[in-house]
């Protein structure tokens, strides 16, 4: 049987009245869990295990897979109205998110974000149903160098992105991959900045700085802004997208989806890599640059296609190879392990009617997913019509109580309060905050990779450009760095003099 | 409800303390590894068959379960309701972090599960069997490339006593630390490096599709159904198991202690704890009492010389 015939037999599992039960659970939990910061997909997924082992497997593996697409989806809500990014996938969203509820465009905001998290989810699954087999052939030819030129090429194109000026984006990012450093290191085990205090052993949590640095930070800015306390975010507009909206997204939408599937694909790729990746590509393709930093639509709707993308990237391993390259999937392996499942190379022809019923159990959650959150984008956007200082102090209840749900520690609530400080400060002299957390999420990933790449080829650094993929990345990552400094020299007095006047 | 009323009733009939005593386990790890998936599992099947009337999973993930231990010896002395779930990657991070709080700090239970390690090739690789892997470590230990799990985890230590038993400096191997089995699985099927090593369940499916050769595994005996001969009998005297044990709070009574081992057997000797462990791919290796205390004692000083020897200790 070919596989559009297996699809289409998967719908009609997928379409029993129990099934479409569990798909609602899955995707209603999941948008909750995404929307509280600190309670991820992963956790969910863990805490419900046990509760399934009961279910038939169809119908438990369903749900959990609603559960990861509902988390991917919930997870925007907070970052665009709250600016309280609840994992590091949807961190990106609230750069121009944010900034589009605070003009008063959060409706737009939360629009783009749906539509373009179901139309992604929808091309992604139809790629895993068709593309699986030959997707993660093409992924396991990149190894840690191509990995390695993969990060330089989202270091470049991040940091010349963020920001107004080059200097300050490049000292925020700088300061990240300084806080990046401490922790185990991965390839000796040796302790690193960790002081002997036990809590730093595995490094900076990635949501403790997010939340640090945007809600806290930005709760102590408004704080010493004295602005009048009855002061609120102003709805202007309607809370639906128009027609320019709809312009400018649907191509953010797609190629957000072709940044998001193939990296979520690779087994050390993952979505906050392919929202970061989409939101530069965004940022240099757009018709209106001035807009960037200030609420452009684009910069939300192709880093919530792509990191949704990304999410139905990783079930390509996981079924195929039955690699999980994320804690979800992890906790998802051993879902089908319970029900005596092994996902590999052979679950597609063992297990075809369940791999095709799960694929199209995928599409409905999908569907369902998007008719549960656009009438609620109503009532989200209440939530800023609260008066400010109400607001605010929400935000620093939800912010510190996120944290402290992931990590039950002392040492925890403190580095929350250091970095919201260190937040304020960087708001109160003009440096952009979101570097920093794209530095601590990809400075080890970069230094690892290169480690293990010189490991491999025992200290031979020609290994970087010895495969066509990784020397082309590092190529295309040149000319970025390379051209705008050309262009500088050749004249380009007005840049030249931004720089300098950014130095003072 | 039907679950509930037979455990009670269970428990009633063995006229152990009429009461099913209430747990909370911790998993000193991020849910998905192995020690999260074991306290589950103890969960469930602790609630299923009435062992227990509640039980609960809390997680406190860091370092390599070193933070989750000294938190729970912190809070927990005397507390006879409190449970956490360990295994020798412990023993290695508490060493190899200089860890103040040690396995001596809590009162070892038993050793429930056990996974053997695999040492497996590229399918397309030239080695066929373990001698011609050692053969090339032996001519130059840097060209063949190791990758497994993290740093001074199990398989660190495993490729460390396999060099130490074929004459090879220890200090000289070229081990690629992976996080998570999935990238190290990655990297062996792209072909990225000579050598994998992982738990034997991890690379099954692999073996069985025909992706990647199995060379040897770690246990003292063959294993059932898996076509592969021991690291031992291929003439290198190294035996390696990745077990998780249960333990309980520092500070208790032998009458509670005696309790929560009575409870933990009844767990192993339970048919849903049997068939989870056919259902996960574990092997039962449960020893408990003096035994299962002079099986730590052995296995924390064997690591403490074999990471002194790989260099991660001083």
């Amino acid at each position: 049987m070919d596989s559009f015939s297996l699809l289409m037999q998967g719908l009609v599992t997928a379409m029993q009245p129990m099934i479409l039960l569990y798909a609602l659970i899955g995707v209603t939990l999941g948008t909750a869990v995404g929307v509280l910061p600190g309670i991820g997909p992963a956790l969910t997924v863990a805490l419900l295990l046990p509760v399934t082992y009961g279910l038939d497997p169809a119908g438990s593996l369903i749900m959990f897979a609603g559960i990861y697409y509902g988390g991917m989806y919930g997870g925007s809500t907070t970052s665009i109205l709250l600016n309280t990014p609840g994992e590091s996938a949807s961190i990106v969203t609230a750069i121009e998110g944010n900034r589009m509820a605070k003009a008063g465009r959060g409706g737009p905001a939360l629009a783009t974000a749906a539509i373009g998290s179901f139309v992604a989810g929808l091309i992604a699954t139809l790629l895993l149903a068709f593309l699986a087999p030959q997707v993660v052939k093409l992924a396991l030819t990149l190894g840690p160098r191509e990995y390695f030129a993969l990060m330089v090429l989202a270091f470049v194109t991040v940091s010349a992105t963020f920001g107004d000026s080059a200097l300050r984006g490049l000292t925020s990012l700088f300061i990240g991959l300084a806080l990046a450093c401490v922790g185990i290191d991965g390839l000796t085990g040796a302790a690193r900045l960790t002081y002997g205090v036990p809590q730093l052993m595995d490094g900076i949590e990635t949501t403790t700085l997010a939340v640090a640095l945007f809600a806290i930070g930005e709760a102590l800015a408004v704080a010493a802004m004295l602005q009048p306390p009855d002061g609120m975010h102003k709805i202007k507009g309607s809370v639906r997208m128009t027609a320019t909206d709809w312009a400018r997204s649907w191509k953010a939408w797609l190629r957000g989806t072709f940044i998001g599937f193939p990296i979520g694909s690779m087994p050390a790729g993952g979505a906050d890599v392919a929202s970061f990746l989409s939101y530069a590509a965004e940022r240099k393709l757009t018709k209106h640059p001035e807009e960037f930093g200030t609420g452009a639509i684009e910069g939300v709707a192709g880093p919530e296609a792509a990191n949704n993308a990304a999410a139905a990237g990783t079930l390509v391993p996981l079924l195929t190879l039955g690699l999980p390259t994320t804690a979800t999937a992890a906790i998802m392996l051993a879902g089908f392990q319970q029900f005596g499942l092994q996902p590999g190379p052979l679950l597609f022809v063992m297990n075809a009617e369940l791999v095709w019923g799960l694929i199209a159990a995928l599409l409905i959650a999908n569907v369902m997913l998007v008719i549960l959150n656009l009438p609620l984008i109503g009532l989200w956007i209440k939530l800023l019509s609260i008066p400010r200082p109400w607001l605010y102090g929400g935000i620093l209840l939800f912010a510190t109580l996120g944290t402290i749900g992931v990590n039950p520690s002392p040492v925890e609530l403190g580095m929350l309060i250091l970095f919201g400080v260190m937040g304020y400060g960087m708001r109160l002299y003009g440096y952009p905050v979101a570097p920093v957390v794209v530095g601590l999420i990809l400075g080890p990933m970069a230094e690892q990779q290169l480690r293990r790449a010189l490991a491999i080829a025992q200290g031979d650094w020609t290994t970087l450009v010895a495969t066509p993929v990784s020397a082309t990345l590092l190529g295309i990552s040149a000319v970025f760095l390379v051209v705008p400094m050309l262009m500088r020299l050749r004249g380009r007095g007005q840049v030249l003099s931004q720089v300098a006047g950014d130095a003072d | 409800m039907k679950h509930a009323i037979l455990g009670v009733a269970f428990a009633a009939a063995l006229a152990v303390p009429a009461f099913a005593q209430d747990y909370t386990i911790m998993a000193p790890a991020n849910p998905g590894g192995g020690w999260d998936g074991t306290a589950r599992a103890m969960q469930e099947v602790m609630q299923a068959e009435g062992i227990a009337k509640s039980v609960e999973v809390m997680n406190v993930p860091g370092a390599g379960g070193t933070v989750g231990l000294a938190q729970f010896v912190a809070s927990n002395a005397g507390d006879p309701t409190k449970l956490i779930v360990g295994g020798y990657v412990m023993v290695g991070a508490i060493l190899t972090n200089g860890s103040p709080v040690t396995l001596k700090d809590v009162t070892p239970i038993a050793r429930l599960t056990g996974d053997t390690e695999a040492i497996v090739v590229p399918a397309a690789s030239d080695i066929q069997t373990l001698e011609d892997l050692v053969e090339k470590l032996r001519a130059d230990p840097g060209s063949v490339s190791w990758a497994g799990g993290s740093a001074g985890g199990v398989d660190h230590i495993a490729v460390g006593l396999l060099a130490k038993a074929a004459g090879v400096d220890p200090t000289k191997i070229n081990y690629i630390a992976f996080s998570g089995g999935g990238e190290a699985m990655a990297a062996i099927l792209g072909n990225q490096v000579t050598a994998g090593i992982s738990s034997v369940g991890e690379f099954q499916e692999q073996v069985k599709a025909g992706t990647m050769r199995l060379l040897a595994v770690s246990s003292a005996e063959r294993l059932p159904g898996i076509d592969a001969p021991t690291i031992k009998e291929s003439g290198y005297d190294v035996v390696v198991e990745n077990w998780r044990m249960v333990a309980a709070a520092p500070g208790l009574s032998d009458e509670q202690v005696a309790k929560i081992s009575a409870d933990i057997e009844k767990l192993n000797a339970s048919e849903g704890w049997t068939k989870m462990l056919a259902d996960r791919g574990w092997t039962n290796t449960y020893l408990a009492g003096e035994a299962f205390a002079a099986q730590l004692d052995a296995d924390i000083a064997a690591t403490e010389t074999v990471l002194r020897d790989i260099g991660l200790v001083q």
